[in-house]
């Protein structure tokens, strides 16, 4: 009986590889998701960028990518067998696939890994990852502004410090329009089941919230506000198809610049590990067009979208903890270590983090 | 009072597919046969229930589309486990998987695309009725359907002279053999109903329950919808309060969260399904008339020896 799982579990992943092999003088870069491409989100993204990969380096490269691949250690066997397939390159494009990929670089020191949100490297595995949470802090403003009940309703998936850094810029920001703001956060313990996030939405309104954010890759939140003809914010792509008089903005994921220079790189031969973390001013976080809100407003967030550009960071000080204690100091900025392990709430998020 | 009819909405909205799937899947163990393709039938059900209701602009005939994919890749697993006698846990299990990932294949086209909502019930004078209006009167069709389908298979199985024959094949398909009944042929209709439902089920997905189509976005609700026929002793009424009470829990947890009760979220995510399981099998503690109901050839294959 479990042979014969595995058995299958293995054919429909040999079938999932989008192999397009022939020529060995070619680069093989190949890409690993933890979602379905057609998710319509964050996977979705990823997978646009490489698309713009064959795009731009056209008979330079061949890509493959796996789709569905869960987090943990079912990931090893993932990377092992591009590893093999001959993948001079490899992105790893989930949180969860950090240590699999930490242990799959050690054993192919040739290829050349990288990680998207980790932090862990090697001399052949480089991250990357993207400043969300800037685009977090100007929706965190919108929804201050726009908001009459002073509530917005937060979707969140994992408290992993990439969610609740998002949490903490949002209220940053809402704080800076209206101190008293508060965010009602459900944990949905999922990064993809359409339903359940339209179930957090309407649990969400019915209690009083009348702006939803979601750190969750489907539109299916959006809908519901259209519905309720409320406001909401799109996730990872623009969704404002799904919800043409509900979506505010959209925190938009632009991985092709970037997937484009490192895989230039490995041609070159160039290549190094990296540790970058990309955002709005390098182009890899994208706010959708502001939409469905008054001009004041709109002026307000493209100015501080504007200034987040020019370098300045949301988490300055002063911030003082959730508990009260101080965490920043006036004009302090938040190194990215302590960002990158963030597992605390600033002051006024009115929820527990799960350990 | 508003937020408490909101509430029942989102519960019904949140159970009805699970009891349409399981009530489906009730009949088809019921006549000896175990499909764990319910998943796989479901997502089939929502990508023809969106695709169709996206190409032709009608939700309606999305509906009919989403029963009719069911049924007919419900058919595959008939022939090859009740024509060629396959091994029905492995056929069932390739069926998800083979589900999952063609309507992955076929929905490339429907992906960002917004679908079509099928619109709620609206009777004038009744609907706008306070608090019980929308309850009884304001629902989408499929919760309609979902409950007269539990009544009827109620009634089929238990007070009808084939729902006895049936159950009888069920029970020993040999036997049922021995004494003339067509076997193979109430086993093929029992499957396709099964097939229909799960498809009907994954149609109440992507046209009530998030009008849209995504990859996997069943996400696993066939596989509550097999355990919920399972602990609820294949009972139909019982797999109604089955599907309400996780329904119920589930929504209970979400509105808890936004409450902010401080009780660890991991925690409240699984209540639903240990408190579904726990009154499930607190209703089913009678060993006795549990036997009774358990189809005591499930899952083995039928192979007529004359």
């Amino acid at each position: 009986m479990k042979k014969l799982l595995i058995a299958l579990m293995t054919t429909t992943a040999a079938l999932s590889l989008a192999a397009t092999a022939e020529a060995a003088d070619k680069l093989k870069a190949c890409w690993v998701y933890t979602g379905p491409i057609g998710d319509f989100g964050y996977s979705y993204q990823h997978d646009q960028g490489r698309l713009e990969v064959e795009k731009a380096l056209g008979d330079k490269v061949e890509t493959a990518y796996l789709e569905n691949v869960s987090e943990g250690p079912d990931a090893d066997r993932a990377f092992e067998r591009l590893a093999r397939e001959g993948c001079k390159i490899i992105f790893g494009t989930s949180f969860g696939f950090m240590d699999p990929e930490v242990k799959v670089a050690k054993k192919f020191p040739k290829v050349m890994f990288e990680h998207a949100t980790g932090y862990k490297t090697s001399d052949n595995l480089g991250i990357y990852n993207a400043r969300f949470y800037e685009g977090r802090y100007v929706l965190g403003q919108i929804a201050a502004k726009e908001s009459k009940a002073g509530v917005a309703g937060y979707i969140v998936s994992f408290p992993i410090p990439e969610v609740v850094m998002g949490i903490n810029s949002f209220m940053l920001g809402a704080q800076s329009i209206n101190p008293n703001f508060k965010a009602k956060i459900v944990w949905v313990n999922s990064w993809f089941d359409p339903g359940k996030e339209a179930d957090a939405a309407k649990a969400l309104f019915d209690q009083g919230a009348d702006i939803i954010v979601q750190h969750t890759d489907s539109t299916a939140a959006l809908q519901v506000a259209e519905e309720r003809k409320l406001h909401g914010f799109g996730q990872s792509s623009d969704m404002i198809k799904f919800a043409p008089n509900a979506q505010l903005t959209s925190l938009t994921d632009e991985w092709g610049p970037y997937y484009i220079s490192r895989v230039q790189a490995a041609l070159d031969g160039t290549w190094k590990p990296d540790n970058v973390w990309l955002g709005i001013k390098d182009g890899a976080v994208k706010l959708a067009p502001f939409t469905n809100m008054p001009d004041d407003v709109k002026a307000m967030a493209e100015a501080t979208e504007k200034k987040i550009a020019g370098g300045w960071n949301p988490f300055t000080g002063p911030v003082a903890k959730q508990d009260g204690t101080p965490w920043l100091k006036d004009g302090e900025v938040a190194d990215d270590g302590t960002l990158l392990g963030m597992n605390f709430y600033v002051k006024g998020v009115d929820d527990k983090l799960p350990q | 009072m508003d937020i408490t009819v909101n509430i029942l909405l989102t519960i019904a909205t949140a159970a009805t597919p699970l009891l349409i799937a399981a009530i489906g899947e009730l009949v088809v163990e019921r006549s000896g046969v175990l499909n764990l393709g319910v998943e796989g039938m479901m997502i089939m059900g929502a990508v023809g229930g969106f695709g169709a209701s996206y190409l032709t602009g009608s939700p309606w005939i999305g509906l009919l589309a989403a029963i009719a994919m069911g049924a007919v890749f419900s058919l595959l697993f008939a022939v090859m486990t009740l024509s060629l006698a396959t091994n029905q846990v492995a056929t069932g299990l390739s069926l998800t998987l083979l589900g999952l990932g063609l309507s992955g294949m076929m929905g490339t086209s429907f992906v960002g695309q917004p679908g079509e909502r099928l619109p709620n019930i609206d009777i004038p004078g009744l609907t706008s009725i306070p608090v019980i209006g929308r309850l009884l009167f304001g629902q989408d069709p499929i919760f309609y359907i979902s409950i007269a389908l539990t009544a009827a298979v109620m009634w089929f199985l238990f007070k009808t002279r084939t729902g006895l024959t049936l159950r009888s094949i069920g029970d020993s398909h040999t036997s049922a053999h021995a004494l003339g009944i067509k076997v193979i042929r109430y086993r093929y209709l029992a499957v396709i109903f099964g097939g229909a439902c799960a498809g009907l089920a994954g149609g109440h997905l992507s046209l009530v329950y998030t009008p849209q189509w995504v990859e996997n976005m069943s996400a696993g609700r066939g596989w509550i919808a097999l355990a919920l026929v399972v602990f609820a002793s294949w009972r139909p009424w019982r797999v109604l309060a089955g599907a309400y009470i996780f329904g119920a829990v589930w929504i209970g947890q979400l509105h808890a969260q936004a409450f902010g009760i401080p009780v660890p979220s991991q925690f409240l995510s699984s209540l639903p399904y240990l408190a579904t399981v726990v009154v499930l099998v607190l209703i089913s503690r009678n060993k006795r008339l549990t036997m009774m109901n358990t189809p005591a050839s499930l899952g083995q294959p039928f192979v007529p020896d004359r």
